[in-house]
């Protein structure tokens, strides 16, 4: 990794100014060179040296190219592999792999390949956006409970904590029988629970930060609340934010499959891998269907196995203390 | 501590209240007419103001009643009086198992770092958290129970704690498959704590004095590292409940977890009620437990 170059300090800069004034326009670089002037280099932003420690992790970089390959083969694969995966066809029951089904079909005679692809959008669909609305509503949570401070801090916080004591597994059984299960109510189900562990870390993060200088000086310069939040508190807790969404992710489309194991997951004929893979683990002891079984489960395992790396490469980006500098 | 006890039972209360139609249809069907659901609603209470519910229900949570599952023909309280003693045998089993394997190999893999050795431990943790946990007691039964025949593919059978004590073939896949998941979380966790713990300044101090890699790596690091275990256990008490209820399901294991899922398909209220306080309430008594066993571990740490 490439040395980062600290900041110029003031005083060269006021030799570099007063070169400049002396004689405009004579000092070339090599002159400057010469006095041991060197033109001061942008520091770099916290975002690009990030990246840099994550380019590094190529376990991280393979990940990201294949939650890629994955997305496009959900969203581009349709496109391309025209299957029928509404109605259903018992002509096709259990048929075999074959040319015309690369993957075989399943009990009701949709072909599996694109079942996958459908599936897929569902499990990602659900996974991000549960993902976000989980952080976006933790972050501001948090991150308002720990700069107000003092007794509502306290009491928001007790919140979380009798939130988080809920056995989240059964809070969701439950919101999911409440709720007739769609791809819209299960982000939210999901998203309900998730955002308290956000809330709890980011109020952390949040506490430390609003005793730095530059958040008081907000304060001195008259800016109010949420300006100190939004523009200086948030994008500086970020890190914490981007590492917790990124395992957010895997987290909510092992639920949603947990869930489809229950049965109170997305319903036909919309479906997700964890449907998929529900639906196919009834014949697993009866004779020999992998093709019911092993491609969905390799999908979600393989998802949530490419979103972990990548989320620990994120943390290692951001953790500033573990950058060689 | 109260206030978080008031809110747990609060939201748990209002969560199950939210269920469709409310305690009386689930319990007297869709046919029931409007007249006799107002009946039975001020028979139970159901029409009094929600304030005034929780206050009875929880008086009646004090004295140790529960409510009664007319679905079971059975009161809540002996229910999970017969299921909750098998799910502690099941977690407990796990917890043991998990820990024992993921402390040591997770110390290994921070002492060996990016060798052959981490890389596939590492491998395997990230395997345990990116596998379903249905899906891996699944893979389980099909493997060491059906291809292989070497354990039953059924939980143990029988009512009592001692007749599911006495199968231990039949616990070998749960505790196994509920072991997984427990095992990637320690390991992973104990792997960047001793790591972290390598480069402090009382290890450099340690071996200045001449203490040996063995005391150094097991009187001070792993001292160390065990302090923040005891945290993370005090959290993840949920996600032990979450991985009890699908190991229970897969292996019909005749515990709490099951109890609740039946529960959820039959809408019968009070079980669900009742299981769902008994384990919230449990884990605000477990964080605490958390909180003390931290204070003894850590004589840094000093609660006022």
């Amino acid at each position: 990794m490439s040395m980062i170059t600290p900041p110029p300090d003031p005083a060269t800069v006021e030799v570099i100014q007063e070169a400049a004034q002396v004689d405009p326009g004579t000092l070339t670089a090599v002159e400057a060179a010469e006095l041991g002037l060197t033109p001061a280099a942008k520091p770099r932003s916290m975002l690009r040296r990030g990246w840099e420690v994550f380019a590094e992790n190529r376990l991280a970089l393979t990940s990201v190219v294949l939650v890629v390959l994955i997305a496009g083969f959900c969203y581009i694969g349709p496109l391309i592999y025209h299957t029928n995966q509404v109605n259903t066809n018992l002509a096709n029951y259990l048929c075999r792999p074959s040319a015309a089904h690369p993957l075989g079909c399943n009990d009701v005679g949709y072909d599996q390949l694109g079942r996958l692809m459908v599936g897929g959008q569902t499990s990602l669909e659900v996974g991000l956006a549960a993902a976000i609305v989980a952080v976006l509503i933790g972050t501001l949570y948090g991150a308002l409970s720990g700069f107000i401070g003092g007794s509502v801090d306290s009491f928001m916080m007790r919140v979380v904590d009798a939130g988080l004591s809920l056995p989240y597994i059964m809070v969701i059984i439950i919101l999911s029988v409440i709720f007739h299960p769609s791809t819209i109510t299960m982000i939210f189900i999901i998203a309900v629970f998730y955002w308290l562990g956000v809330a709890r870390l980011v109020r952390g993060e949040t506490l430390t930060l609003r005793t730095r200088e530059y958040v008081q000086a907000v304060k001195v310069l008259g800016g109010n609340r949420s300006r100190a939040i939004t523009r200086h508190i948030v994008p500086n807790a970020i890190g914490t934010i981007i590492v917790q969404a990124t395992f957010a992710v895997a987290d909510s489309i092992l639920i949603l499959s947990g869930l489809g194991f229950l049965g109170y997951g997305i319903q036909a004929p919309a479906t997700d891998w964890g449907s998929m893979l529900s639906n196919g683990v009834t014949y697993l002891q009866s004779a020999d269907y992998w093709w019911l079984i092993y491609p969905p489960g390799i999908a979600i395992i393989l998802t949530c196995i490419a979103f972990n790396f990548i989320g620990d490469a994120l943390r290692d980006a951001f953790e500033t203390r573990l950058q060689r500098r | 501590m109260l206030l978080v006890l008031f809110l747990v039972t609060l939201f748990t209360l209002l969560l199950v209240r939210l269920l469709p139609g409310g305690p009386i249809r689930a319990l007297v069907g869709p046919r029931a007419t409007v007249a006799q659901i107002a009946y039975y609603n001020q028979l139970y209470g159901f029409d009094q103001p929600i304030y005034v519910q929780y206050g009875k229900w929880v008086w009646q949570l004090l004295q140790g009643n529960f409510g009664y599952s007319v679905k079971l023909n059975q009161s809540v309280v002996s229910l999970i009086a017969n299921k909750l003693p098998k799910t502690i045998i099941l977690v407990a089993l796990g917890l043991m198992v998990s820990l024992i394997l993921g402390i040591p190999l997770g110390i290994y893999q921070a002492v060996r770092r990016y060798t052959v050795g981490d890389y596939v431990l590492t491998g395997i943790s990230f395997l345990g958290y990116a596998t379903p946990t249905f899906f891996f007691s699944l893979l389980l039964i099909q493997w060491f129970a059906i291809d292989i025949p070497l354990f039953p593919p059924f939980a143990p059978t029988g009512d009592t704690v001692a007749q599911v004590l006495s199968q231990p073939k039949a616990l070998v896949l749960p505790v196994t498959a509920y072991a997984f998941l427990l095992y990637a979380l320690w390991s992973r966790f104990m792997r960047s704590s001793v790591m972290d713990n390598l480069v402090q300044d009382y290890v450099r101090t340690a071996r200045a004095k001449g203490a040996s890699e063995r005391r150094v790596l097991w009187g001070h690091i792993f001292r160390n590292s065990l302090i923040s275990i005891v945290t993370l256990l005090g959290l993840s008490l949920p996600s032990l409940v979450a991985g009890a209820v699908f190991v229970e399901v897969v292996f019909n294991y005749p515990g709490m977890g099951l109890a609740f899922v039946t529960a959820a398909g039959n809408v019968d209220y009070q079980v669900l009620l009742g299981i769902t306080v008994v384990t919230a309430v449990a884990t605000v008594f477990g964080n605490l437990l958390a909180d003390v066993g931290y204070a003894v571990l850590d004589p840094r740490v000093r609660y006022s």
